[in-house]
């Protein structure tokens, strides 16, 4: 088994420990929620922090809670299969709930948590790989090294962006709460990202997310994910696709969203989503035709790039495909779309 | 082949007890419970741990390691090198082309270059980035056809014949004229992309030597004694002072049928440090150990009458061998001798070449050689089928090669189950309703092949037996046996407990198995080449038919009855009616054991335990036991390499499998699996049912999902099992095993092999059945979707323009 390079723990039992612990302790010092992305990564020798903050025993960041206006208010702690399986998020954010479901496998949805989903590094097949295997290639740009092997002659590392729960809190316009040194601060989820693979979120040393706040959605909201990856279970995203619809009388949308990720360094959003779907019919030629067009445009605006392992060829056409049969799902009020 | 080595296909005591049903392993309880000791569960006072230093070259020159700030780390006891370890050796002996340790130059990125003993991982691990290793760099060979195409630096140096690591060239008939004369020859090449075992348990071992200067050696091996002779040849020590111990194994599939480095590398530590010292493989390293399926590229040209008679088939294979020898030679006889059933040609040839290439290694995989020429003939042959447009099961029957017959190429076939099989499979899958008349995207496809119970050829040339067993029969009862076989998961200790226990008429728990301890076991050659049920199995029986008769003459003697009387049922010897009972008809119930008593007591019958028995044998003819041995007959054509692939018995399969495709992302979903398996004589019908399904499991994720390959700087592309994906429960296709018994003149009462045979059609089935589905025909493994997109594509534009090349007389 490869070995966990040794570190100090350190297990706070409430918010303002752990941020006068990562105050004191700077840039040496790494927050753990569930652990599934940090320890692994740690074992790569991607990641070696001198100590581990776990947030266990944290209680402000746990569970899932509606504020008196409807905004549901999901702990940056509440587990991805809590998520998956709570009747509010599959309510007011079938997106979220879906793409949840579909996150690794059953085990480590148990483990992991929705902030550090959001929270998910960058993944390359050039990069995590075991110490040895990336010193055997030499190294690159986001750990150790000075090329990329994704884009050669590329000074910039697009790794992409993985984390299945992040495309559908976008189209969701879920907003950040972080605590630091510095106070409390929230930020809007598209605003979060950077398109950066070597870090792609703008969280500063001892920041901790607290909770993830999801505005209401009208009761005709519809939202759905589309995953593709090889197997049915475990797998990272080979292109994740969230979509929402919200639907008012006569079945008519009245707005729309899409989102893709697995592509580079941060989830894209397909910009003319909401002007091509809004005033459409449901079921329609019409719809049809639009969600054909965001297909084409999807694809169009997407590239695949071999930071993912596989077919990058056929990634890139699953594009339309993916796009076509997510909005559908969620036009028909079911998904998630996912092979098994 | 002795007549001892025959023993019929009949129940000793009239009727089976025990083998038949659906019995229990004897080790899965502890393995479901977490009970079971396995390598890495050992733990010596004072032991050490030991982590190796591997290659980031895939080809290079080492020009020095420099040790000495490894050596002077806190925690450390030892670092050696190629320079400690430096004699070669290989699994054949006219292969010995590996060190455990590299000497001069590297062949791979992965290979082994030094070891570190220290106090724990974290330690070894510390030295390791201490080591400065100064390499010079050459040229990496990454495919096989550079390889063959030049060889200035060459990977081995020394060889007359460049990065050929074996040729081999074998014609039968005349080909050229039969396929002239064909009315129709299909042509096409097919590509195997590589695959690797994945079992779940890392290798791991464990050496220690005593201050007697015994050197033990416990591994996670599937073949104990051909590490043994391996150990005693690099290390230099007698064999006779080496004792190699398999405990309890987690997963071998063939990739734990060599010797490996970490074996030599434990023991050389030990020996150096006097301390005990362990390896334990991270799941990168055991990708770097590999062995797994070679990569091959095949062209097959195959003719046919009109009538769908196979008149000749005609190969060329090239084989992508990685750094090493291992198996290599056999691998590459194999994939060219073991194709020549079920189906009978009159004319055969086939030319393999196994290339040297800067990867790691490859060797035997679950239907070693012979998985990949399946795929391509059996893909082929349907083509053949819908090319003169018969049914592809009816295409199969009209070249069965039938029972007690012999090969093109000289195999001696017994038991011959497969028309059976096909029966079983269009029967069970609705196939003449079905097949051709599902709607476009469903569809259903066949394939068939045989395989090898066995071997007559053992790895080094030798007169000797090829199974042994021992025999210890003791007072209270209980009987141990003790056997060379090493039981990997596939249940032969099991077998090996049912077997005696229905010999010596005992109840299960009276027979345990001691088994893969090169002190305490007679040799076994190891579990490969499916031997263990059928060659253990022998000799298990050829053992207990030497001791059973003194038991059942005390027994008699003291009851002053013919022997024929006296009766050993679950434990419990009963005395017979006088006459006997018919044969089968032993009234003793089924509940029987020893301490109760059996309802034939009330009836005024005699009876005793079977410990009670054995005590009056032990009083009268001294210490029990009993040793027992199987060899093949002479077995084999009689030309250079005849005997490679020679069987004393051939298992057969036949799968349907049935499909999906989305048309459009191209993704193959394989909805049903029928395995119709002949396996002789089903001595525990679940474990012959679980090889069937682990096969058919593991052929469908080499044909969808597994590829293991190195990327374009000569790396392993995903040494992880995140990246090498084998299919998860949810990925599984629902699996119908149906069992078909020919029951074998010469295996234990009929038995022949499970393990193997049942892989070898599901890659081909699945390739035909996306024919059936949506008229592609897929040659190229894995079949990706993107590859099922392109083809789809291809079909299209075929289509609507040219018309697409003839399907007959040479599609390229
Ligand atoms: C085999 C495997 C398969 C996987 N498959 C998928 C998949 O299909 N889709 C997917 O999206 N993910 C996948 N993952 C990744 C991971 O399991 C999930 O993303 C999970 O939700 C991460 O949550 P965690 O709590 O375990 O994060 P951790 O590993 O604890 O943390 C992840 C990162 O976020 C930081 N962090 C976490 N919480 C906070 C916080 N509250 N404040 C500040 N920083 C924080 C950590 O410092 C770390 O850098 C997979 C992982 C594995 C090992
Ligand atoms: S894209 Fe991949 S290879 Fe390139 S710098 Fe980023 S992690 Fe490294």
């Amino acid at each position: 088994m490869l070995r966990l390079p040794r570190f100090e723990l350190r297990q706070p039992t409430s918010l303002g420990e752990a941020v006068t612990l990562l105050r004191e302790e700077g840039a040496g010092a790494m927050v753990m929620a569930g652990g599934t992305d940090l320890l692994p990564n740690m074992k790569h020798e991607l990641f070696t922090p001198r100590v581990v903050v776990s947030l266990g025993r944290v209680p402000e960041l746990r569970g899932i809670t509606r504020d008196p206006d409807g905004t549901l208010v999901v702990g940056a702690m509440a587990r991805i299969a809590e998520i998956a399986s709570s009747e509010s998020v599959r309510k007011q954010a079938p997106a979220l709930a879906q793409a949840a479901g579909l996150v690794a496998g059953p085990q480590l949805r148990r483990a992991g948590t929705i902030g550090g989903n959001v929270l998910l590094d960058t993944r390359c097949q050039y990069y995590n790989q075991s110490y040895f295997w990336r010193s055997a290639l030499g190294f690159c740009l986001k750990k150790d090294g000075v090329v990329c092997h994704v884009v050669a002659g590329g000074s910039r590392c697009v790794a992409a962006a993985s984390a299945d729960c992040a495309p559908a809190l976008m189209t969701l316009g879920a907003v950040l709460e972080i605590v630091g040194a510095n106070g409390h601060r929230t930020v809007a989820i598209d605003e979060f990202w950077l398109g950066d693979g070597i870090v792609n979120r703008r969280l500063a040393v001892g920041e901790i997310l607290v909770a993830i706040r999801i505005p209401p959605t009208p009761p005709g909201h519809r939202g759905a994910y589309g995953k593709l990856r090889e197997r049915g279970s475990i797998d990272f995203p080979l292109l994740g696709v969230a979509c929402r619809l919200d639907v008012g009388d006569g079945d008519r949308v009245e707005h729309g969203d899409l989102v893709l990720t697995a592509l580079a360094a941060r989830p894209k959003r397909i910009p003319q989503a909401a002007s091509r779907l809004v005033s459409t019919r449901l079921g329609t030629e019409e719809f049809r035709a639009a969600i054909d067009e965001l297909g084409a445009l999807a694809h169009r605006q997407c590239h695949t790039l071999a930071n993912v392992p596989g077919d990058q060829e056929w990634r890139r056409e699953m594009i339309p495909v993916y796009v076509r049969r997510t909005l559908q799902a969620a036009a028909a009020g079911n998904g998630p779309v996912h092979h098994v | 082949m002795a007549s001892r080595d025959i023993h019929g296909i009949d129940a000793p005591w009239g009727a089976f007890r025990h083998v038949g049903r659906d019995l229990r392993k004897v080790d899965g309880l502890a393995k479901a419970t977490g009970a079971a000791m396995y390598t890495d569960d050992i733990a010596l006072p004072g032991m050490l741990h030991a982590k190796t230093l591997r290659s980031p070259h895939a080809h290079a020159r080492i020009r020095s390691i420099d040790a000495a700030d490894a050596l002077r780390l806190a925690g450390v006891h030892a670092v050696i090198t190629g320079e400690h370890l430096p004699v070669t050796y290989g699994i054949l002996p006219w292969t010995q082309d590996e060190t455990a340790l590299a000497v001069g130059k590297v062949r791979f990125v992965g290979e082994p270059v030094a070891a570190v003993a220290a106090v724990d991982e974290d330690a070894a691990n510390a030295a390791l980035k201490l080591i400065r290793v100064e390499y010079e760099p050459l040229h990496a060979y990454l495919d096989p056809f550079e390889s063959l195409a030049r060889h200035d630096p060459p990977i081995h140096e020394g060889r007359k014949d460049g990065n050929v690591s074996k040729h081999v060239h074998l014609a039968f008939g005349d080909v050229d004229a039969a396929l002239a004369e064909a009315d129709v020859v299909i042509e096409d090449d097919y590509v195997f992309h590589g695959t690797t075992h994945a079992a779940i348990e890392p290798h791991c071992a464990v050496g220690h030597y005593g201050a007697d200067g015994v050197l033990t050696v416990w591994s996670s091996t599937q073949i104990t004694h051909y590490v043994h002779r391996a150990l005693a040849r690099v290390l230099d020590v007698p064999a006779h002072r080496i004792r190699v111990i398999q405990p309890c194994l987690g997963g071998a599939f063939g990739g734990k049928s060599d010797p490996f480095s970490l074996e030599f590398v434990v023991a050389k530590l030990a020996m150096t440090t006097g301390r005990p010292v362990k390896m334990l493989y991270t799941r990168e390293e055991v990708f770097y150990t590999h062995r797994g399926r070679h990569p091959m590229h095949m062209r097959y040209r195959t003719g046919a009458t009109r009538e769908g008679r196979l008149v000749g088939v005609d190969a060329t294979i090239v084989i992508d061998g990685g750094a090493y020898s291992s198996y290599g030679l056999v691998t590459t006889y194999y994939a060219g001798q073991l194709l020549t059933g079920p189906y009978a040609f009159a004319t055969y040839r086939f030319d393999s070449t196994r290339a040297f290439t800067n990867k790691p290694p490859c060797g035997p995989k679950r239907g070693h050689g012979s998985v990949q020429p399946r795929f391509a003939f059996e893909v082929q042959l349907d083509e053949l089928a819908s090319t003169l447009e018969i049914d592809p099961i009816e295409i199969r029957r009209r070249n069965l090669l039938g029972e007690h017959t012999t090969t093109v190429n000289g195999q001696r076939i017994t038991s011959n189950g497969f028309a059976r099989c096909l029966d079983v499979v269009e029967h069970a899958s609705n196939w003449k309703t079905r097949h051709g008349q599902l709607p476009f995207g469903r569809g259903m496809g066949v394939a068939g092949s045989m395989y090898i119970s066995g071997t007559n050829y053992p790895i080094y040339p030798n007169p000797m037996p090829q199974a042994a067993v021992q025999l210890k029969i003791d007072r209270s009862g209980l009987v141990t046996v003790f056997t060379g076989a090493n039981d990997i998961g596939q249940g032969s200790n099991s077998i090996a407990q049912y077997l005696v226990a229905e010999e010596l008429g005992l109840a299960l728990d009276q027979v345990r198995v001691v088994s893969a301890d090169t002190d305490l076991c007679p040799v076994d050659l190891g579990a490969y080449s499916s031997r263990e049920t059928f060659m253990v199995g022998n000799a298990l029986i050829d053992a207990c038919r030497k001791v059973r008769p003194l038991v059942v003459r005390a027994v008699a003697d003291h009851w002053q009855v013919d022997p024929s009387r006296v009766r050993f049922v679950d434990g419990v010897v009963v005395e017979l009616d006088d006459p006997p009972l018919q044969p089968a008809g032993v009234a003793v119930g089924g509940e029987a054991r020893p301490g109760a008593s059996p309802p034939d007591a009330a009836a005024g019958r005699r009876w005793m335990t079977a410990a009670e028995a054995f005590q009056l044998a032990e009083a009268r003819f001294d210490t029990l036991g009993a040793t027992g041995a199987y060899n093949t007959p002479t077995l084999g054509g009689d030309y250079r390499g005849g005997t490679i692939g020679a069987a004393p018995a051939y298992s057969f399969t036949a799968h349907v499998v049935e499909v999906s495709v989305d048309v459009e992302t191209g993704r193959i979903t394989c909805e049903k699996v029928w395995i119709a398996h002949d396996c002789g004589r089903a001595l525990n019908p679940m474990l012959v049912a679980g090889q069937m399904e682990g096969s058919a499991y593991m052929g469908v994720a080499e044909a969808l999902m597994e590829a293991h390959g190195v990327n374009r700087f000569g790396l392993h592309a995903g040494p992880s099992l995140l990246d090498y994906r084998i299919p998860t429960t949810v990925d599984t296709p629902e699996l119908a095993a149906l069992i078909v018994e020919s029951l074998d003149p010469e295996g234990p009462y009929g038995a022949k092999e499970a393990g193997e045979g049942p892989l070898h059609p599901a890659i081909p089935a699945i390739s035909n059945a996306v024919f059936d589905a949506v008229g592609i025909r897929l040659k190229h493994l894995p079949f990706t979707p993107g590859k099922v997109l392109a083809a789809l594509r291809a079909r299209k534009d075929a289509a609507a323009g040219t018309p697409a090349p003839a399907l007959a007389g040479g599609a390229r």
